[in-house]
């Protein structure tokens, strides 16, 4: 397992990586886990501007859609293009291989971000 | 876990991805004992299954199994079922989330006949896909290679009493195995341990839906209901009209088969976008019909849909499904988007 003692994550079960004033955003483990296979990620293009707490995006899984919703506030720097060709990679890496946008002048607030062990606390049972 | 027709059942093993996979190219191992079995005999038996189905069973032999629907007096679809004949009568399959109502409906339509219901005695187990075949033959005593399809033989399985019914769900060669419910677990482990080397993965629901998706077959509560008469889902070729009399018959003989009042067909999406259940379907700017069941093809690698539409819809019409609001342009294909090489 990936060391996330650096990641926050959300009760709409979404993780964020803050690196000054940049964030990096995907889904939890639990979430993949949750979803199943995912078979189609639809993400905002480059450039678009995100509020925390407003959906940014949306996941396809087999067994159904749900809405993502962001950690943070910024703008859209960069898109995991990865995912379009392959969407398992949320499946696979959670942390990593499966990220999903990148955010520039990242503000936070409106969305409380969980630790790692909050976050378990909150998933567990 | 999920509950399914008053079972708890898993949903996937592992993932329905490879699940699915490997019932397509090696094996996959199915518990299907939530399914509801009947039992009818009697000297009345043959003409209330006569009455019941709108299939003919007249000439369906011993050792042999037939497909039907049933249907209420509108002739609306009760239950869509498989009938088997052995020597001592009939075994009707059903969908476990009918199962009482399929009872009490089929307790209110005989005349000497005796029902017995063995939904509980009974488990059911399936091996399907292309080393099937290979799998059951290490563990059957006889050869079930020799089993026709729509077939079964009585035999014995790792050493348990078992029916093995060349039959399925999936559109893939295979068998569905009936056995006493006390003996499932070491038919399942059995079946585990001798398919390992030959690919198969053990399946759950989520597969069983995107393989009878791609095979075409439908879904009862989801493709069809009490409200919806055989035609208008693409199922009129097991309603047998010059058969005689049966329950829903003078409904089904007022519909023109050709002209039915909706038409089941089947959709090819563009994108990766997923039509679920429930979404409309749109054409020309107008509602046209709704989305009956959609899914993922992962042997395909696009979405499929089928819906029940409009029957003046023209075929060339092109059509759109409102997926949560978005609209995604859909193509229409004849079912079964997947059928499988035979002899392969």
């Amino acid at each position: 397992m990936a060391d996330l003692s650096a990641y926050r994550f959300t009760a709409t079960h979404e993780w964020v990586l803050l690196e000054d004033g940049r964030a990096t955003v995907g889904i939890t483990d639990n979430a993949q886990s949750q979803l199943g296979d995912v078979i189609f990620v639809e993400l905002p293009a480059a450039g678009t501007v995100v509020k925390a707490g407003a959906k940014f995006g949306a996941i396809e899984s087999v067994k159904a859609a749900s809405d993502l919703y962001a950690p943070v506030s910024g703008t859209v720097s960069q898109v995991n293009d990865a995912l379009s060709a392959q969407p398992e990679l949320v499946n696979r890496e959670p942390y990593a291989g499966g990220w999903m946008i990148r955010l520039d002048g990242v503000s936070e607030g409106g969305v409380e971000l969980l630790d790692e062990a909050a976050y378990e606390a909150s998933t567990a049972g | 876990m999920v509950e399914f027709g008053g079972f708890d059942m898993p949903l996937m093993y592992s993932s329905i991805r490879d699940e699915h996979i490997a019932v397509r190219t090696d094996a996959g191992l199915f518990d299907l004992s939530h399914m509801g079995e009947v039992r009818l005999t009697g000297d009345g038996a043959e003409a209330s299954v006569q009455r019941l189905l709108t299939n003919d069973v007249t000439g369906l032999r011993s050792g042999a199994a037939l497909y039907s629907v049933m249907c209420n007096e509108k002739g609306g679809i009760v239950d869509d079922v498989v009938v088997y004949r052995d020597p001592g009568g009939y075994l009707i399959v059903v969908n476990a989330a009918c199962r009482s109502k399929d009872v009490a409906w089929m307790r209110d339509h005989l005349d000497g006949t005796e029902l017995d219901d063995l939904s509980d005695a009974l488990a059911l187990l399936a091996v399907q896909g292309p080393r099937a075949v290979e799998i059951v033959q290490c563990v059957a005593a006889v050869d079930v290679g020799t089993t026709d399809p729509f077939h079964f033989v009585d035999t014995e399985v790792g050493g348990v009493h078992a029916a093995v019914s060349r039959t399925g769900y999936t559109g893939e060669d295979g068998f569905e195995l009936y056995v006493d419910a006390d003996a499932a677990g070491s038919v399942w482990d059995v079946l585990r341990a001798t398919g390992r080397e030959f690919g198969m993965l053990p399946c759950g629901l989520g597969a069983r839906d995107t393989l009878r998706l791609e095979a075409g077959l439908r879904l009862y509560g989801q493709d069809m209901d009490d409200a919806t008469d055989p035609y208008s889902c693409g199922l009129g070729w097991t309603v047998k009209l010059a058969k005689g009399d049966f329950t829903g018959a003078s409904a089904l003989r007022a519909l023109d088969p050709k002209h039915p009042p909706r038409r089941f067909i089947g959709l090819r999406l563009e994108g990766r976008a997923i039509a679920r259940h429930g979404n409309s379907v749109i054409a020309r700017g107008r509602d046209a019909g709704v989305v009956t069941s959609g899914t993922f093809s992962f042997t395909l690698g696009y979405g499929i849909a089928t819906a029940s539409v409009d029957p003046e819809l023209s075929p060339d019409t092109p059509l759109m499904i409102d997926i949560r609001g978005s609209l995604a342009p859909a193509v229409r294909v004849p079912l079964p988007f997947y059928r499988r090489t035979k002899g392969a």
